[in-house]
């Protein structure tokens, strides 16, 4: 008798060889892939030497992404950055990528092929479940958890229970995967997910793009999640079939599958919505927050700094100025999409428009570099966290919106609505 | 294993960026670390911490990125162990994967108050305040788990392991 399971309980037995896994269970799997980056690593092959570690379990399967405080923001960040690609050359690993075609991990592996959907996965980065989008089992660790799998390519889970979350209904003009992540995060709170799975489901999550179900699978973590994983489809196949550097394994979870629970979001009520500071779960409609001010507003990262987010910034900013008081800053999230943005006349558009251009990084999103705030400043930005001091003294604070709403906020100055920025006729530019 | 100090208390979603802010993560020297402790969620508290203290916070403790920094730096500070409410699960693995004992009690972490002088029995499950005389319970650390943290982590509890099983097979 077959029992039911979810497409990431399906991928967790697969990998531990068991025919059957259930929430509580602990399990020992097999890895198809472990991550590391430039923060994390150093200390991950601290231990992986300290423990008598020679070789590295496949050096097919250990990718190391320096993309934190890259280009090298100064001494001790560029000696943690040499301790990567040191150990990248010793144990001839066959991800590791350097300036030039370096990008921001959780941008660059789906885009490169090197995460597959079926995949499970461990990354040293906690937003390792962005790739969930794929149909695949990925999630965040620590370090030793990293040293642990380049040893031995494999790790001890305890099989989660999971939240089903059905999105239904059409979006409206302005309203994006972004909205709709930050709506699910308000309403479970940012451990309502703790050592959970959740499940994107639903006619809003099959309706959009690759690049916004890796926004939604992103921000996972910030209600506490696992992973945030989506079943595979069409969509999903086109895009892997285009880019994978290993064979897919294509899951989907059974119709009598057993869910913790099932929490249920109608898109077409939501309207374009801002994280206020200090946590991912404080979200407001952007039309109610319009009075705040910005100094900064930041466009990328491993949540929105995909072609798509760029397109729709751009679409607002372009024969238009920043305001002088805001300081834009733009990170394509990958080399890829920085000459795809080039080739398509973006980056024109966001010089013309006073906005900066960053290479491939982290960068501000964390504080690390490349637009940190000073004391009292305020910034819109795509990130993923608005916690105290995340993006640079502990009295800055961090709004979190889509592309469209942060390139909106850059030309007025303050939170506002890209209807706002848009001329009369802009109705005739949405797709229907 | 047993711990007795004062204790320090702090809000729910306590996140990784106010335990060690980004910023100072461009070096895994531990001691460097530990110098910027909670530095975001109270700025002198790396220079009052005392070896022996205790983290009382409460639900969620430990949201956010997975920096291994974060235990790492608590642990190097001296703090003997924390008590939660919850704690977000890669902090929660962290923590012991780097043998820094963590306990969740929601009573205990509701009734602390900071600077209160407090006990915890990790063996037993309990959890008294010496300051008020009251008690709390909590899960207990499981056998193998405390083993782990006196070995100072996984690698090192599997080391010791490693080499028990060599000289068993000499022996």
């Amino acid at each position: 008798m077959n029992r039911p399971m979810t497409l990431g309980e399906k991928i967790l037995a697969r990998a531990a060889g068991l025919k059957f896994v259930s929430p509580g269970d602990i399990i020992l799997a097999k890895l198809d892939l472990c991550l590391g980056n430039d923060i994390t690593a150093p200390l991950a092959i601290k231990h992986f030497y300290a423990n008598g570690g020679r070789k590295v379990f496949d050096r097919k399967r250990v990718a190391l992404v320096p993309d934190h405080f890259t280009p090298n923001k100064d001494i001790k960040s560029a000696e943690q950055a040499k301790l990567l690609r040191e150990f990248a050359r010793e144990q001839k690993l066959l991800y590791y990528w350097d300036q030039g075609s370096c990008g921001i991990e959780h941008a660059l592996l789906p885009e490169q092929g090197v995460v597959v959907p079926g995949d499970l996965m461990i990354g040293a980065d906690s937003h390792t479940c962005t790739y969930g989008a794929l149909g695949a089992f990925t999630t965040g660790v620590g370090s030793t958890d990293l040293a642990a799998a380049m040893l031995i390519g494999q790790a001890w889970f305890k099989v989660p229970p999971t939240i089903k979350l059905v999105f239904t209904g059409k979006r409206k003009a302005d309203v994006t995967a972004k909205d709709m992540i930050l709506t699910a995060i308000a309403r479970l709170g940012v451990d309502g997910a703790n050592y959970r799975v959740l499940e994107l489901t639903g006619p809003a999550i099959s309706s959009l793009s690759m690049e916004g179900r890796l926004t939604m699978s992103n921000m996972a973590i910030e209600a506490g999640a696992v992973t945030g994983i989506i079943a595979p489809d069409k969509i999903t196949r086109a895009y892997a079939q285009r880019r994978s550097q290993r064979r897919p394994r294509y899951y989907q979870s059974d119709p009598d599958a057993k869910y913790e629970r099932v929490e249920e979001f109608d898109v077409s009520r939501l309207e374009p919505v801002v994280a206020k500071p200090h946590l991912p779960s404080n979200v407001v409609p952007v039309s109610q927050a319009r009075d705040v001010v910005i100094d900064q507003a930041v466009i990328g990262s491993c949540t929105n700094g995909r072609i798509e987010d760029l397109r729709e910034a751009a679409k607002l900013l372009k024969g238009k100025k920043v305001s002088p008081r805001v300081r834009t800053i733009i990170f394509p999230a990958t080399p890829a999409i920085w000459r795809q943005a080039l080739k398509e006349g973006l980056l024109e558009v966001f010089m013309s428009s006073g906005c900066v251009i960053s290479p491939p990084t982290c960068g501000p999103c964390l504080g690390g570099h490349m637009g940190v705030l000073a004391k009292g400043e305020r910034a819109v930005a795509t990130t993923n966290r608005n916690f105290v001091g995340r993006m640079g003294h502990p009295e800055s604070e961090v709004y979190l919106a889509s592309a469209g709403v942060a390139a909106a906020s850059a030309i007025k100055g303050r939170l506002a609505l890209p209807r706002e920025v848009r001329g009369k006729d802009w109705k005739k530019g949405v797709k229907k | 294993m047993k711990f007795q100090g004062k204790a320090y208390t702090f809000g729910n979603d306590v996140n990784t960026d106010e335990i060690l802010p980004a910023r100072y993560l461009n070096t895994s020297d531990p001691a460097e670390l530990a110098a910027h402790l909670m530095e975001d969620a109270d700025p002198n508290f790396a220079a009052k911490v005392r070896p022996g203290d205790i983290i009382v916070a409460g639900s969620n403790f430990g949201c956010g990125s997975s920096r291994e920094h974060a235990p790492l730096a608590i642990k190097t500070a001296g703090v003997a162990c924390v008590v939660a409410g919850s704690f977000a699960r890669i902090f929660y693995r962290n923590a012991f994967n780097i043998g820094l004992p963590i306990l969740e009690s929601p009573e205990a972490a509701a009734a602390i108050k900071s600077g209160q002088e407090v006990e915890v029995d990790a063996a037993a499950g309990r959890i008294r305040n010496l300051t008020t005389a009251a008690s709390y319970p909590v899960k207990p650390i499981p056998a193998f788990m405390r083993e782990l943290v006196a070995a100072g982590g996984l690698m090192p509890w599997v080391k010791q392991q490693m080499e028990k099983k060599k000289s068993d097979h000499k022996g």
